[in-house]
């Protein structure tokens, strides 16, 4: 029989190794500049390109035919009204959904069909959902291109996002606190609502946050509803003079949102317009990048507190 | 550095020697100045209660301390005939752990065949032939008493095997690689009382072959397995000797508790 | 109130059920599993829409025409409603992207997972993350006006649409997504596995590729299937950088519109509802839908046969 623990033997064949193991960490960090670099170029371009124009007027002016005139107003209303439809119906939904599978649904092929559901609607491509909307909300609901019809559509799209960041909050608090409670006879809603929802507040927030950064950055759906991409006015505003002060008008209201006209402006052949475009994408990455790190932090907030 | 062991045709008598071994995490000093031998071809036993060091001492021998950082060795672990102390910044762990094997306390085999389980530590070496492969494969499933029941479904995956049979596969595939030690830690101890005997046979039969270092809290088993126990607590080794005398008349009055029941 | 409350308390009188109870545990129950539900009806709905809509476009062109006509003109005069040159921009897209995306993201899975130390760990993930979450139509953009004319120098006959350009792109984009699933996947591994390989005196690296990988197969599977997935329902970086002209080709150099490319331009025009030209969206549709269908299915049954066992 050959010898295989002759150590010479075994030496070389270590060393053969472990260059193997050092080529392979170089190439790891290789790869992870790669990533770093991109980013880099992108943000560099985007504030080479775009910084000049990022003045006050920028955000306080409406979409013009002369691009140094152009600005962002009707882009971040619309945006801020957009994501306040998609916050309002896709968190409570997503919520409630998320507790019903974690803490009510009893194990049969039902449940198991909405959890497979859930993860396949979240491998849905974006733009599917925004056929859906075209069809269901802005003919067969006769919303129209509004507001309220671009809301929906993108809460539909991050309702996995929510109901998935839910069930993981849920299910990392210990079944102790749960028995703790029902042991005090507290019923099963009394049990989530007192306990199990302030527990994974946080949590939840994460993942909200994060859905509604990807929100934010859609383009697709919203294109596809046929969202208009010259808008020089605002939709009326939701306070009201008169009584009841509250004005609902501007849920079909048409509107344009922050990607949509940086998407306009890239599409222009002329060069002063991708400019705008790119301080446009400024403001979005920003935007995006601030939200994606709240989320971050207070995850990392979370493991640092909360040790169960 | 290490030599090679096959020059000295001469017996030795200690395979390996402890000196002065203190072990750190971070700042925990979890090992204190531990002092004892290995015989060599011989059984020794590592008691006492949970938290007393017993598994890290083991874990010192084939330094899988190194894995995880924070983690500090003091003193020698010398290994015979080579007489080298292998806790030395110069020894390279890879070739620490292909000499000395280690069986876990949960089975843990690969998410592999069976046959390729026990390949293993042969395909890290490089081991190609299929001849090699398959006569140390049988060798070893055969050693580990293991091949009657598997020879049939070598390329089945492991985990299809009883708990049990698994161990005895972990047990294989230490053994493949004729290793100069094989260090256990508390390999009955995810068992049933079955599984567990015949594991204790299958290890009282490799002490032919193989020295044997094993950790275990089942003070039986100790009895029945091994020849040298060495008792330890809180990090210190209070007391090493001939398992008999450790068993029957143990000199210190903390083991004497301990053996008797009436530690804690 | 408080202190009569109290004294009620003292002689709670029989056990029984209280029924007002019982009903609002009900009635919240019956709302959570409306919500849960939900995500079935916008599944079924989904669903309906498209095959609604393209049961009125195969109404007007055959399946057989759809399926094997070369080209895909339908809103010129002389209208053909071929899809092979839209998939063929999408495979051919999504190809370079995963090219770039799959070695690239498993790399760094790798060695974040068994490599990295855990300062480079806690600063890597969390950029990759962020990276993960830029606006796809800021990669758009960063495609068209920074990687086109970098490639450019290296290839000088590049036109200002490509698919390489789009592709290459979407590969960095869906980097993030490949390699924070597979880490997940590899670092869910137990300790004692790996602790096995290393007590046989296996490298990292060995022990990465032989023990780790095998043992999170399935959910590096999932991965990888998320990233094809990804590539093929990308909709801006395309429609920017890749151009909007259906052209069959398997030429990454070549400009060409993808399936949801070619959904963005008719979304930007003026079609009226119901015009057959409104219908091809939803048949395009479709056809996107099946195939991150069929790559769903796929993935689900990889996960099932190979379902971690550890």
């Amino acid at each position: 029989m050959k010898d295989i623990n002759n150590l010479d033997e075994i030496r070389k064949i270590i060393g053969r190794h472990k260059r193997w193991d050092l080529m392979f960490m170089i190439a790891g960090i290789i790869a992870l500049m790669i990533a770093v670099l991109t980013f880099i170029a992108l943000f560099a371009q985007m504030v080479i390109d775009g910084m000049p124009r990022l003045t006050w007027s920028f955000f306080t002016s409406f979409p013009s035919r002369h691009p140094e005139m152009a600005g962002i107003l009707s882009a971040w209303v619309g945006t801020t009204l957009v994501m306040l439809v998609t916050a309002a119906s896709a968190v409570p939904l997503g919520i409630a959904s998320g507790v019903y599978l974690e803490e009510y649904a009893p194990k049969n092929w039902f449940t198991e069909i909405i959890e497979i559901n859930v993860t396949n609607l979240a491998g849905v491509p974006s733009i599917i959902y925004g056929l859906l909307a075209l069809g269901l909300f802005v003919y067969q609901l006769s919303l129209g291109q509004s507001i309220l019809a671009a809301g929906l559509a993108l809460a539909l799209l991050i309702l996995p996002v929510v109901i998935v960041a839910t069930r993981e909050a849920i299910r990392s608090i210990p079944v102790t606190i749960r028995e703790g409670a029902y042991a005090l006879g507290a019923t099963k809603w009394q049990t989530v609502s007192d306990h199990l929802l302030p527990y994974s507040a946080a949590g939840i927030l994460t993942g909200v946050i994060i859905g509604l950064a990807r929100a934010i950055g859609e383009t697709a759906p919203i294109i596809t509803i046929g969202a208009l991409t010259f808008i020089a006015f605002l939709p009326p505003s939701p306070v009201a003079e008169e009584f009841p002060y509250v004005s609902f008008e501007w849920l079909s209201a048409p509107f344009t949102v922050m990607p949509i006209q940086m998407f306009n402006w890239v599409s222009r052949p002329e060069e002063a317009f991708q400019l705008n475009a790119a301080a446009a994408g400024l403001v979005l990455v920003v935007m995006t990048l601030a939200m994606n790190g709240l989320a971050i932090y207070l995850r990392y907030r979370m493991r640092k507190n909360i040790k169960w | 550095m290490l030599t090679n062991a096959e020059q000295s045709a001469e017996p030795i008598k200690y395979k390996s020697e402890v000196k002065g071994l203190s072990f750190y995490y971070d700042a925990f000093n979890a090992l204190k100045n531990i002092n004892m031998v290995l015989h060599d071809k011989k059984i020794t036993a590592l008691i006492g209660p949970s938290g007393c060091g017993k598994s890290t001492f083991l874990r010192c021998f084939n330094r899988m301390h190194d894995l995880y950082p924070g983690n500090r060795y003091e003193g020698q672990i010398m290994l015979y005939p080579d007489d080298v102390n292998i806790l030395s910044p110069d020894v390279d762990p890879i070739e620490v752990r292909m000499r000395i094997s280690m069986v876990f306390q949960k089975p843990n085999p690969f998410p592999k065949s069976i046959y390729e389980n026990v390949a293993y530590g042969l395909r890290v070496r490089g081991v190609k032939q299929r001849a090699i492969l398959d006569e140390r494969v049988e060798t070893a499933l055969r050693n580990a008493a293991l091949w009657d029941e598997v020879k049939d479904r070598l390329h089945e995956l492991a985990f299809n095997l009883s708990g049990g049979q698994q161990q005895r596969l972990c047990i294989a595939r230490a053994l493949a690689t004729d290793p100069e030690i094989l260090l256990f830690d508390e390999p009955t101890s995810a068992l049933d009382p079955i599984a567990t005997a015949s594991i204790e046979e299958l290890i009282a039969d490799l002490k032919s072959k193989v020295t044997i270092l094993i950790v275990t809290h089942n003070m039986q088993q100790a009895a029945r397995v091994s020849d040298y126990t060495a008792y330890m607590y809180l990090g210190e080794l209070i007391e090493f000797d001939v398992t008999d005398t450790i068993f029957i008349k143990p000199k210190n009055k903390q083991t004497e508790d301990y053996i008797t029941g009436r530690f804690g | 109130m408080a202190a009569q409350s109290h004294k009620k308390n003292n002689h709670p009188g029989k056990l029984g059920f209280s029924f007002r109870r019982r009903l609002h545990e009900r009635v919240i129950e019956s709302l959570l599993f409306m919500a849960a539900l939900l995500s079935v009806a916008i599944m079924l709905a989904i669903i309906t829409m498209l095959v609604k809509e393209s049961y009125v476009f195969f109404q007007h062109v055959s399946l057989w025409e759809f399926l094997t006509d070369t080209q895909w003109t339908p809103l010129f005069d002389d209208a053909h409603y071929g899809i092979m040159p839209l998939v063929a921009g999408t495979v051919v897209s999504s190809m370079v992207a995963l090219l770039v995306a799959l070695p690239l993201g498993t790399i760094i899975a790798i060695y974040l997972s068994e490599f990295a130390p855990f300062a480079v760990r806690e600063i890597a993930k969390p950029f990759l993350e962020m990276l993960g979450g830029v606006p796809t139509v800021v990669y758009g953009y960063f495609a068209l006006l920074f990687v086109t004319p970098l490639l450019q120098i290296i290839f000088p006959e590049l036109p200002g649409f490509s698919l390489l350009s789009a592709g290459l792109v979407m590969g960095i984009m869906i980097i993030p997504y490949v390699s924070s699933m597979t880490e997940d996947a590899m670092r869910a591994v137990p300790m004692h596995l790996r602790e096995g390989s290393y007590a046989m005196g296996a490298t990292r690296f060995q022990t990465a590729i032989r023990v780790v990988m095998p043992a999170a197969f399935s959910g590096i599977a999932a991965a990888y299937i998320l990233g094809i997935s990804r590539a093929v329902g990308e909709t801006m970086v395309v429609a920017i950088a890749a151009g909007m002209q259906p052209n069959l080709t398997l030429n990454p150099m070549e400009p060409a519109a993808t399936i949801t490319a070619y959904i963005v331009q008719v979304s930007l025009g003026d079609l009226p509802h119901g015009s057959i030209g409104y219908q091809t969206i939803f048949a395009a549709g479709l056809t996107l839908l099946l195939i991150t269908l069929v790559f769903n299915i796929i993935g689900h049954m990889l996960r099932k046969r190979y379902r971690e066992i550890y």
